[in-house]
Parts: C-alpha cells; structure tokens; sequence
C-alpha cells in the first residue's frame, strides 16, 4: 500500500514540478509575435483589389482576425489560403474565388493611350496610385507598381484599359523545375540554321 | 583556415614561396584538353553579319549611339555604358549597320534580346586609336574612364565590368590582386593558348592592374596541367613582383571564391564580394584586354575562343570577333553536322546548351563545344537519391547538396536557404558525381529562381501596401481639407452677407441669398410632393388626385421663386462672386508653398542628420532636398504670378456674366448663345491658323540653321566670326519662332478663357463633364440590366426614365463641348 | 538535326546507382563463400531465395503504386536489401523464415515509406529483427562452425524438415555471455579458442572485411562509418577488457564475432538510413557500435547489430540536426533544419 501511495505522492510531485518548469519557461521565453492582424496582413499579396469584399488587403485582415473565413482573397490563390490556415490554425478551405480568372498569371494594366480622353477615373481607383496622368491628359499605367488588380478597367467611360499578362524577360526568366525521378532532365531542340 | 600568407610573409622576408592551401571537395572530370591545345592561336571566320547584344556584360545593356544605316569604322563604339556598371561596345570591324533588333543572344533561356547587327565591308579600316604608352602618366581616374569606354569586362565568366571592379573605394585596400590562370573546366584552353603565346601583353596588362589596385601580393594561379603555360608566364614575369602560384588540378579550383581560398587561405564572406577581404580577382584573358586597351589603344573586340568536341575537324583556339555567330565560327572549324549531338556555349561543367546556332560569340563566350552524341551522351533518367552522401563528398562549398535537393524539390524554399542554398556556386560537382543521374544543379537553380521571384513579390507587395496606406491616408486628409475649406467659406460668404446687409449697396445680395433659398425650399417641397403623390397613387390610396394637385400648385410656386430669381440676378453686380473663388484658390498655394517649403526644410535637415552620420543615403537625401526646394521655388513663383494675375484676372470675367443675363442657367442655352460670337470665332480660327504655319515655319528655320551651325563647328572649318555670325541668326531665329509660339498660345488662352466666359466652365470641365455624363449613364444601364429580373415593374419605369434623362444630359454635355471647342477654332487635329 | 537540350553539367562520373549496389553485392560475396563453407549450403539457399522474394516483392508493389517496374528495380536496391538479410539469417534458417522476413522488408520498411530513399529505417535490419522477435528460437540457431551439413541436409533444413541429426551449437557470443565471469569455464570452451575470436566466425568477419576494404577502395563507402562502427565496439571493449577480462570480452573478439564486420561495411553503411554528413555519420556509427558493445555485454540477446544499427536510424534525423558542415564564407555551421 505504501508503495501505491510513495509512487503517487511521486508522480504528482513530478507532475508539479514540471508543470511549474514549464510555465516559467513559457513566461520567460515568450515569442513576442506581431499582432495577429500584422502577421496576416503580411501573408496577404497586397493586390488590394477588393475582391474579398473589403476595401484592401489590410481591411479583409482585420476580418480575418475577427474570425471572416481565410478563403476569399483569389489572387493569393491556394497557397495564401494554405499559409493562413497555417499561421491561424484553422482548416485548409477550397478557394472561394467564385469563378474568378486564374490568379497564377501575373496581369498588369495597360491603357490604350490614344484612346484615352483623360477623365481621370481610372487614376480614382487605382488602390495602390499606380496610374498617372492629369486631368485632359493621356494617362498610363506605371507597370511596376500595378498590382494586377483590375479596378481601373470598370470606371474607365471608354474601355481602354486592357489587362495583358507581364511578360517573361531576360530579368525575370527563371530556370525550369526538373521533370523529376524516371524522367530525363532534357529534351530536343531541333536546329535548322546551321 | 590557416593563417594569411601575406601576413606570413611579412613576418619572415626570406620566405616568398606561400603555402598553396586546399579547398573541401572538388572533383577530376576528364580533362579533353589537348583536342584543342595543340594548335596556335588563328583568326576566326569572317562572317556576313554580326549579332551584338548590348548586354554582352554583366549589369545594365549598353545604349545604343548609332542608327540604322551609318557607316562604321573598326573600333568604332556602338553603344555606350549607362549606369553605373555597363561597358560600351564597339564596331569589331568597320561597315554598316544593318539592323538594330531582338536576335537569340547567350542566354540559356533562348529567349530574344537587343542587338546591333552590323553587316562588315571586308575592309577592316580602323577609326582613330590613341595609345597610352606609359599608363601612369593618365591617372588612375582617366584609365579606369578608359577602360569602360573601351568596352572590358570580365572574358572568364561572368562578364563583370573591369572599371567596376579596379574602382577602389576611399578606404579599400588590396591585399591581393589574384589573376586567375587556372582554366578549370574541361575541354577549354582558351587561356592556356593565349598564356603560350602572349604572356608579354598579359603581364603588362597584369602592371595596369597592378598599378590601380596597388596590391601588396600579386599572385597568378594557374594549375599543374599547363606546364608549357606556366614556363611561359614563368619566363614573363621573372623580375617583376608577380608571383606565379601553381595549384594541383581539380576542379572547380577556378572558382572565383575557390582560387582566393587555395592562394590565401581567406574565405569571401556570405554574400558580399571578395573586394571586402582586400582581394580582387581578374581573368589572365581581362589582363590582356586591358593591356589592348590602353597600350594600343583597341577596345575590346575579339576574343580567343576555344572550339572543340568530337564533331568538328579542326579544333582550336580561334581570335573571334564578338558578335561572330557560333553557326560561323563551327563552319570555320569544319563541323560535321551528322555527328553533332549537344553544342554547349562555356564548359561542359558550367556552360549552357545552345538552341539556336546563330546566337554570337560575346565577350564571355570563351568555349564552344560540338559534342558528338557519343562524347557527351544524354543523361540517363533522374532516380531516386539514396542519400549517399557522394556529392556532399564533392562539394566545394561545404554544403549539403542532397539535403538541398531535397528542399528544393519539396518546393521547401526557406529550408533550402537555411542550409545555404545560396552559397552554391553552380558548380555541378554534385551532379557529376551523383549515381542517381539528379540534375542537382537545376534543382537548385530552380529554387533560387523561385526564391528570387517570391522576394520580388515580396517587396511589391510591401511598395503596394505602403503606396495603398498612403492614398488612403491622402484620401482622408483631401476629405478633411475640403470640409474645413467648404466651411471657412460658408462662414466668409456669412460675414460678407452681414456686412453687405449693413451696407445699402450689399442688399441685393442679401435679397439674392433668401430668393436662393426660397427656391431651394419651394423645389424641394414640391419634389416631396411629387414623391408623395406617386407613392399614394402606387397605392392607390384616395388622396392620390388631391397631392397631385397639391404638387402641382408647389411646382408653380418653385417657378416663380425661381424667376423671382433670375430677375435679381440680372440686376444684381456678378462681380463679387468671383472674388473669393479667386482670393481662395490663391490660399490654396500660399499653403501648398508654405508646405512644400516646410517639407524642404525637414528634408534638409534629415540630409544633414545623414551626412553627419555617414549614412549611405546622405546623397540621396541630399537629392530629395534639392528637389523638394526646386519644387517649392516652382510654387513660389506660381504664388507670385497668381497674385500678380489677380487683378486683371477678375477683369476678363467680368463683361461676360451680363451675357448671360435672362439665361436659364442650363448648358443647352450656351450653344444658342454662343452663335452671337460665331463671327468672332471664325475670326480667330484664321489667326489661329495663320499663328501655327507662322510658328511651323520659324520653328523649322531655327532647326535647320541650329543642325548647319553644329555641323560647321563639327567640321571645324568656318572663322569664328563666320559661326558667331550663324550663332546670332539662329538666335534670331529662334527669338522669331518662339514669338510665334508665344502668340499661339496667349491666342489658345484666350480661346480657352473665352470658353470660359461663355459656358462658365474651362474646357477641361467640360470634357469632364462629358465624361463624367457617359459613365453615369453607362453605370444606370448596367443597373437596369441588372435589376431587370428581379424589380418590380415600377422600379423599372423610373430607372428608364431616369436612364432617359442620364442619356439627355450626356448628349448635352457632349454637345456643348464639342461646340465650345469648335467656335473657340480650337478644333484639336 | 536535333541537339540535346539539358542543363549543366553536360558530363557525368558515369556512375550508376545499380552499379553501386550490385559492388556492394559482389562484395559480400568472399564472405558469403566462407559462410557456406563453416556452415552449409543453407546460407546460400537463403541468400537466393531471398533476391527472388525481394524482386517480386518489389515488383509487386511497384505495379501496385503506379511505378514503371523495370526503372526501379534496375536500382538493384532490393537485392542488397535480400542478400544482406539471407546473409545475417541462419544457415539453418527455413525458406518461410526468409519469405516473412524479406516480404516485411521490402514492403512494409520500404515500399510503405515511399519506396528507395524515403525509408528511415534499415529494411534489411527491419526484417530481421522482426524474426528475432516472432521466431526467437529459430533465429539463434547456428550450426558449430566447421561442422557444416551435407548440401541434402541443408536443403532439407531449407525446406523446413528437420534432419536426423539436429545440427545446433551455440555461437561464440553466446558462450560468452553464459559464462562470462567464469575464467575457467570459458578457458574450456572450444568455440571460444580461434586465433582473434571464435573459430568459423572470425574466417566469416574476416572475410567481410575483405569485402568491405574492397567496398572502400572502390569508393563506394567512405571510412567514417566502418572505422566509427568498429571504433565503437573496439574501445569499450578494450577499456572492460583491462579491468576485468574474464567478465568482459576483449575487443579482437567483439571485432571477429557475430555480425561485427558485416554490420560496420555493409549495414551500417546503407546510406539512406544512415545520418548525412561526414560528421553526422562518424558520430552516428560511434554510437552504434558502442549500443552494440553495450548490448552485447548486459543486454538480453547475443548479438545486437540490428538493434544497434535501427535505435541509429531513428537518431539519424537528429544528429544530422546538430553535425551541418560549415559552409563556405560562414563563420559557423548551421544548426537545425529550420530557419
Ligand atoms: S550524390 Fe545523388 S544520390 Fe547521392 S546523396 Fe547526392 S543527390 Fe543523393
Ligand atoms: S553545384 Fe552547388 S551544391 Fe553542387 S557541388 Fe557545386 S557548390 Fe556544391
């Protein structure tokens, strides 16, 4: 009987004892994290294209915080939805991009200029004031600051802005993913000019 | 590591012979170097074309300073540097341009970049050269100018500008100027041959250096399996202080990084550049070229090539000319088309396959290979990796390839990168070792691509969340600015409505005010009614008769408030109402000076913070400054101009109000109105007309007489006073077109004003207007069609009928602009 | 005209994961010679039998996964993977023994983690030691070195008959272990009276040693893990051996007894389970063979390789955690997979 009750006197005390170990350590070596919204609002792509619902990406955070579903941002697509069930310890939902076009293609705006009467109402709703021009005059996209997000093409009274996909340069070209296991990493070329 | 020879040496003078140190890994890949060793050095082909990309070199392309057509001397410069790291490129012989357009280029992606095409005239005439016999005579300063205007850059590997690299920072020191002989890679021998035959020219070339950098040690590092080549640099360099360091054969002891460690014993630090160790790296081949280039005054425009491989008949060492096609330079060396199987560009550890044969030979190009099938057979496929630990064996960054490939394959890109992923140098020693047939090296190469691409989108998406955070911000204050303007005004139009009742000429104001308010009131009452009465007959309810007439009886009394009105109006003065407008625009850049001065002023301040610290961008702060008080000077002096405009401004406007007198105030009237003017416009159409020919003809005389005076001053043969004389007409000239000029516009402005005047909006409303009318109606459309199926049939109706309405407004507004365009005989060609 | 389009390098070592393995096979050969000639025919019954398990095994489950069959097995891993089991099996070891041993291996320790270089364990070892544990009795049967039975009686053992005589002898471990403490009990034991260790066994370990020096100079292994493994064992040993050498073994015995030499060239050494870099894998063979000295000494069982090499694998992870080469350029080594 003493045995029984030496053994759960012991592990009791052991029990306390690591209990209180490991809410000292907790204390002392807490990670001092952003604010959970910072740490969301960083996963977004910052497209802020309102296509969650919210006026930008930083807005659609502060629901998301507040418990909106994690799924709604379409151009972060599957990977962002993936990253935030992560970072919220919530489930992986399927994208809810109701039928939107794929976001893996990178867009950006491009304005027909001699088409453009200069109204000023892309510059409007531009989020992120990637479009200049003045009033009367032709307006242009400045390519690097587009965010791909297409709120300009609505307003415009004339339709001629275009969203075209950024192409491929020599600065931006990256090497191909190997084929993998049992494939052959080349392939052919046939060559005519020699 | 051990310790720093350079610093041994100091200790003990008597030793000169430093330990060769060793670097981990490493591997002995069949060396196929006597193929193409054999022979001398002969000139490369002559071909039809040739293709120079403009970026040849590593950093920004070379801008192009020749066009289409022009006739090109040898040596003559094509393009010059832009930026900070470029070089120029030069005509490798003389004739004409013939295209200046995307051709393939050297890029293992085959994609397509900017090249001038210069099609040679077979002469080889040289334009000017001037040689510097003696280097130290032009200063460091001039000699690096030189060199980046003659085109060198680093013909080893990457292609690095040489005047980037032999600029010294102010506290820099070179401990070591390390000229990399080595030639690693199978199969080339390019600077093998070169070191035979023209160890003299790279020794001097090796002084330039030396004489820039002014290193303590001065170190060649050339590999045992050269022996003729060590003899001859040997016999070169006997009595100078250029140490000749022979280290043992394996690759890739080449490797920039490689080479510093095996001669000093010094590793480059992550991620920085081996200037940061006091230890600059150049090729044997640079050497050359910056002797060329100062000694001889030739810019950089052959290179010696090595073509070899199993499919062509006359392997060699070749002097190519840069933009040479590699098609030509493998027909110059017989290629056997049947047998060609794979045609890498560099060395078959680190080189590129080509796709296209026409892609030029640059100045990095220092191999060609025309494999047969059999010599460099297709990789068997990809296997599983066992983990056997074989290419970490080999590595000569010390890393852990197969946990790389891991990584990267898993798509575990901050993985990868904690294990150093990018410290590899792409070396392929993994993969030429790995049993499992990985291509490791792509692995890697893809995920330090993908890596690269999310850090670009990474940073966008910042630059995109600071830039929305900034207009939203921007948006609140404008919003904030508004309100508070609306109300200052509110509270003067207060004040000045009181002080205009005390006064007895001010009463029709007041009496204008309350006749305003009362049609303001009357119309809205009736609106209310109108309103109320269409509910009530929607609901059918009985007093639906008895509000119409109520409505009605409200509509009459709005009327005649309105006219009661338009009568005061008519009597009353119209100036003041354009004071305030007036006097509250000029506030609006008082305040935006004295913003943009304050914005100034801090800026000047944050420089002198920076500069007192030393920070980095202390320049560019000090940039910002000067632009944030050019900026505020323009406000000032539009300040100035609007307060010196004020006066006259007000008196233009003020014969038109009375026009308008009796006028509903509705845009439709503008056009009737304006045909009183017809005759008036006509007139300045004419003179607008006249104006422009007038300004035409002045600006091309001025063109003209301004491109004879430059020519004759090129050509270096009229008198002085003959050119002052020139210099004065074309002043004259000039004087007389911007006359003309200045006419025109003053004559647009008052065309512009005029409109003004009649329709009392500038042209830029009104094309606004326009606008802003079409996208109403478009947007009210968009809603009908959407409410189609689900409102009821009533909505329907007023959202017709207000459609209705949109559309009448936007072809009134798109009338009246279009008429006050064209009276004005501003019509816009 | 067609020309290749691959990335770097364009040239390779011409070396071939198969070629690498089948080495690794004709490397146990010698000692599967002197298995056959101290104890029968049996060993290389087992040894074929169980390639032919192992193949169609493979075979199987790579149909079964969706894998191209012949790609995978011209990787020839499987029959190390058999031939290292017949290999530590029993002589007298029936086929159904070998059958459940193999089949475990290769499909649960293998294919079920994902196939060639996604196992954490050892499947030969794996297989082994899950005989050891079901069928005790049958796994520590060993016939007296030099005493081997007639190929019919080997075959008949193959076949799970038992024949006439029983052919059973203990093993110079496991003599040890009984009488450990005994001076002259053990001064008694023949078995315990060869030149380095047991008679028989130590021919056997020499000869795997043979074929593990030959594995070495080809270049297949590397020397971190033998040299490690039998530094491992050796030390202890000969530190016990000082204090008190009629209870503990002395290291030439460790050395040349049981599985030793197979253990430290041929098992150990399997790469994929092994720990990564050179360090990881001195210190990750360091342990298992001091585990196996340890074992040996107080544990339950004679001979501990398989424990040994598996209790490694699963720390394999967690050495290579802690033993990341410093890389170029870096002041420090990495610690930890994670950033
Ligand atoms: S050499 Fe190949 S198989 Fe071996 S560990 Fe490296 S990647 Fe894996
Ligand atoms: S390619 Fe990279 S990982 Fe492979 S051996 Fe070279 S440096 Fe190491």
């Amino acid at each position: 009987m003493t045995t029984v009750l030496i053994a759960i006197a012991a592990l009791l005390g052991l029990a306390a004892l690591f209990g209180a170990v490991l809410g000292y350590a907790s204390e002392k070596f807490k990670v001092e994290g952003d604010p959970i919204v910072e740490q969301i609002d960083a996963l977004l792509p910052q497209t802020q294209c309102g296509q969650c619902g919210h006026p930008g990406c930083r807005p659609y955070a502060e629901a998301i915080a507040e418990g909106e579903e994690h799924n709604r941002c379409p151009p972060g697509g599957d990977t962002t939805v993936e990253a935030l069930a992560d970072l919220l310890g919530r489930e992986v939902l399927p994208l809810d991009n109701e039928g939107a076009e794929d976001a893996s293609v990178e867009r950006v705006a491009y304005i027909r200029e001699d088409e453009c009467i200069g109204c000023t109402k892309c510059i409007q709703a531009c989020p992120v004031d990637a479009i200049v021009g003045a009033a009367k005059q032709m307006h242009t996209v400045i390519a690097d600051e587009c965010t791909g997000c297409d709120l300009c093409v609505d307003p415009c009274p004339v339709d001629c802005i275009d969203m075209i996909e950024r192409p491929v340069t020599l600065a931006t070209w990256t090497w191909d993913r190997p084929a993998g296991i049992g494939r052959r990493p080349e392939q052919r070329i046939e060559v005519v000019n020699l | 590591m051990s310790a720093n020879p350079s610093l041994l040496q100091r200790l003990l003078p008597g030793t000169r012979r430093a330990p060769v140190h060793d670097f981990p890994g490493g591997v002995h890949p069949a060396e196929h170097k006597t193929v193409s060793n054999q022979t001398p050095i002969t000139p490369g082909p002559r071909p039809a074309q040739l293709v120079l990309p403009l970026n040849m070199h590593l950093g920004a392309p070379a801008r192009p300073v020749v066009a289409v057509g022009d006739q090109i001397l040898k040596g003559q410069m094509l393009a010059e540097p832009t930026g900070a790291v470029s070089a120029a490129l030069h005509a490798p012989t003389s004739g004409t341009v013939v295209a200046l357009g995307p051709r393939p280029i050297q890029h293992p992606s085959g994609m397509d970049a900017l090249c001038i095409v210069l099609a040679p005239d077979g002469e080889d005439r040289w334009a000017e050269r001037r040689p510097v016999a003696d280097h130290t005579r032009l200063g460091p300063g001039k000699l690096i100018a030189l060199l980046r205007d003659a085109g060198v850059a680093g013909l080893g590997g990457a292609g690095f500008p040489t005047s980037v690299k032999v600029s010294l920072g102010d506290h820099q020191r070179v401990e070591q100027l390390i000229i990399n002989a080595v030639e690693c890679e199978p199969y080339i021998t390019a600077d093998d041959r070169l070191m035979r035959e023209r160890a003299d020219e790279i020794l001097l070339g090796v002084q330039i250096l030396q004489y820039l950098l002014n290193p303590h040690d001065t170190l060649i590092g050339i590999e045992d399996n050269k022996p003729e080549a060590i003899a001859a640099l040997r016999a070169a360099c006997a009595g100078s202080d250029v140490e000749i360091r022979v280290v043992p054969t394996k690759y890739p002891s080449g490797g920039e990084k490689q080479l510093i460690q095996l001669l000093t014993g010094k590793e480059v630090p992550s991620g920085s550049i081996p200037a940061q160790c006091g230890v600059v790296c150049q090729n044997v081949g640079t050497a050359w070229a910056v002797k060329r280039a100062v000694h001889d005054g030739e810019p950089l425009l052959s290179r010696i090539t090595t073509v070899t491989g199993d499919a062509v008949a006359r392997p060699g060492n070749y002097e190519v000319w840069l933009g040479t096609p590699v098609a030509d330079l493998l027909h110059h060396a017989g290629v056997d088309k049947d047998r060609l199987g794979r045609l890498v560009m560099g060395g078959p550890m680190m080189g590129f396959t080509l796709h296209d044969p026409s892609v030029p030979v640059v100045k990095t190009s220092n191999c060609v290979i025309a494999a047969s099938a059999e010599e460099l057979p297709e990789p068997p496929p990809e296997q599983a990796c066992i983990r056997c630990g074989a290419c970490a064996e080999v590595c000569p960054a010390n890393l852990l390839p197969q946990q790389l490939y891991w990584y990267a394959k898993t798509d575990d890109f901050e993985r990868a990168q904690h294990h150093n992923l990018m410290d590899c140098i792409e070396c392929g020693a993994c993969a030429y070792v790995c049993p499992s047939h990985i291509p490791l090296v792509q692995y890697y190469r893809y995920a330090k691509g993908e890596i690269r691409t999310q850090t670009a989108e990474q940073i966008k998406a910042d630059r995109a969340r600071e830039r929305f955070e900034a207009r939203q911000a921007r948006l609140e204050r404008e919003q904030a600015e508004k309100e508070a303007r609306r109300r200052a005004r509110l509270e003067a139009n207060r004040k000045k409505q009181e002080a205009a009742a005390d006064s007895a000429p001010g009463a029709g104001d007041d009496k204008l005010a309350a006749l305003k308010k009362e049609v303001g009131q009357a119309s809205s009452a009736y609106k209310a009614a109108v309103k109320a009465a269409k509910t009530a007959e929607a609901q059918e309810a009985d007093n639906a008769a008895e509000l119409r007439a109520r409505a009605d009886s409200l509509k009459a009394e709005a009327d005649r408030a309105k006219a009661a009105l338009r009568d005061a109006k008519a009597a009353a003065p119209a100036q003041p109402a354009a004071a305030p407008a007036e006097s509250s625009a000029l506030a609006d850049l008082k305040k935006a000076v004295g913003e943009a001065s304050s914005a100034y002023k801090a800026a000047v301040k944050a420089a002198k913070n920076a500069e007192a610290e030393q920070s980095d961008d202390a320049a560019e702060l000090r940039a910002r400054a000067d632009q944030l008080k050019a900026e505020a000077d323009r406000l000032k002096a539009e300040l100035r101009e609007a307060k010196a405009a004020q006066g006259p401004a007000a008196a233009p406007a003020a014969p038109a109000p009375p026009k308008q007198d009796g006028d509903t105030p509705d845009s439709k009237t503008t056009v009737d109105k304006a045909a009183v003017d017809d005759d008036a416009a006509a007139k300045r159409q004419k003179r607008l007309k006249a104006l422009k020919t007038a300004y035409n003809m002045a600006h091309k005389q001025y063109k003209e007489a301004h491109a004879a005076v430059e020519r004759a001053e090129r050509a270096g043969q009229d008198s002085d006073e003959a050119l002052a004389a020139m210099h004065a007409k074309v002043e004259k000239l000039k004087a007389k077109a911007d006359h003309c000029r200045d006419a025109l516009d003053a004559l647009v402005e008052q065309a512009k004003a005029d409109i003004l005047a009649h329709t009392g909006k500038d042209l830029k409303t009104l094309k606004l207007d326009a606008a802003r009318a079409e996208s109403a109606l478009r947007d009210k459309a968009d809603e009908l069609e959407r409410r189609r199926d689900t409102s009821d049939a009533d909505t329907l109706e007023t959202l017709n009928s207000e459609l209705d309405a949109l559309q009448e407004h936007a072809q009134l507004t798109r009338l009246a602009l279009k008429t006050a365009v064209e009276e004005q005989g501003l019509v816009e060609e | 005209m067609s020309l290749i389009n691959a990335p770097s390098p364009h040239t390779s070592r011409h070396t071939d994961t198969g070629a690498v393995m089948r080495q690794v096979v004709y490397a146990t050969l010698p000692g599967l010679a002197v298995l056959v000639w101290q104890f029968g025919l049996g060993s290389l019954l087992n040894v074929l039998w169980a390639v032919l398990v192992a193949l169609t095994c493979e075979a199987l489950f790579l149909r079964a996964r969706g894998k191209p069959v012949a790609f995978y097995l011209k990787d020839w891993s499987a029959v190390v993977t058999a031939v290292l089991l017949g290999l530590a099996l029993p002589s007298t070891a029936p086929w159904w023994l070998t059958l459940i041993g193999v089949g475990f291996a290769i499909v649960v320790a293998k294919q079920l983690y994902g196939g060639l270089g996604m196992n954490p364990f050892n499947p030969a070892m794996i297989g082994y030691v899950l005989l050891l544990i079901s069928f005790p009795v049958a796994m520590t049967q060993w016939v007296a070195p030099g005493d081997a039975p007639a190929p019919a009686d080997s075959l008949a053992l193959f076949l799970g008959q038992t024949p006439a005589d029983a052919f059973t002898g203990a093993t110079p471990l496991d003599t040890f272990r009984t009488w450990a403490g005994d001076a002259e009990a053990l001064a008694g034991r023949d078995i315990l009276a060869g030149r380095l260790a047991g008679p028989g066994w130590e021919a056997v370990n020499l000869a795997f040693l043979l074929g593990g020096l030959y594995l070495l100079a080809r270049r297949i292994i590397t020397w971190q893990i033998p040299v490690a493994f039998l530094a491992g064992l050796a030390l202890p040993a000969l530190i016990a051996h000082q204090v008190d050498a009629a209870r503990f073994a002395g290291p030439l015995f460790h050395l040349f007894s049981g599985g030793a030499m197979l253990g430290a060239f041929f098992i150990a050494t399997d790469p994929v389970s092994a720990a990564t870099s050179r360090l990881g894998r001195f210190i990750y063979a360091l342990l298992i063979g001091l585990l196996i000295w340890v074992i040996r000494t107080f544990g339950g069982y004679p001979d501990a390789v398989a424990f040994a090499v598996l209790l490694l694998n699963l720390a394999a992870p967690f050495i290579d955690y802690y033993t990341q080469p410093r890389a170029y350029g870096h002041r420090k080594a990495n610690k930890g997979a994670n950033p």
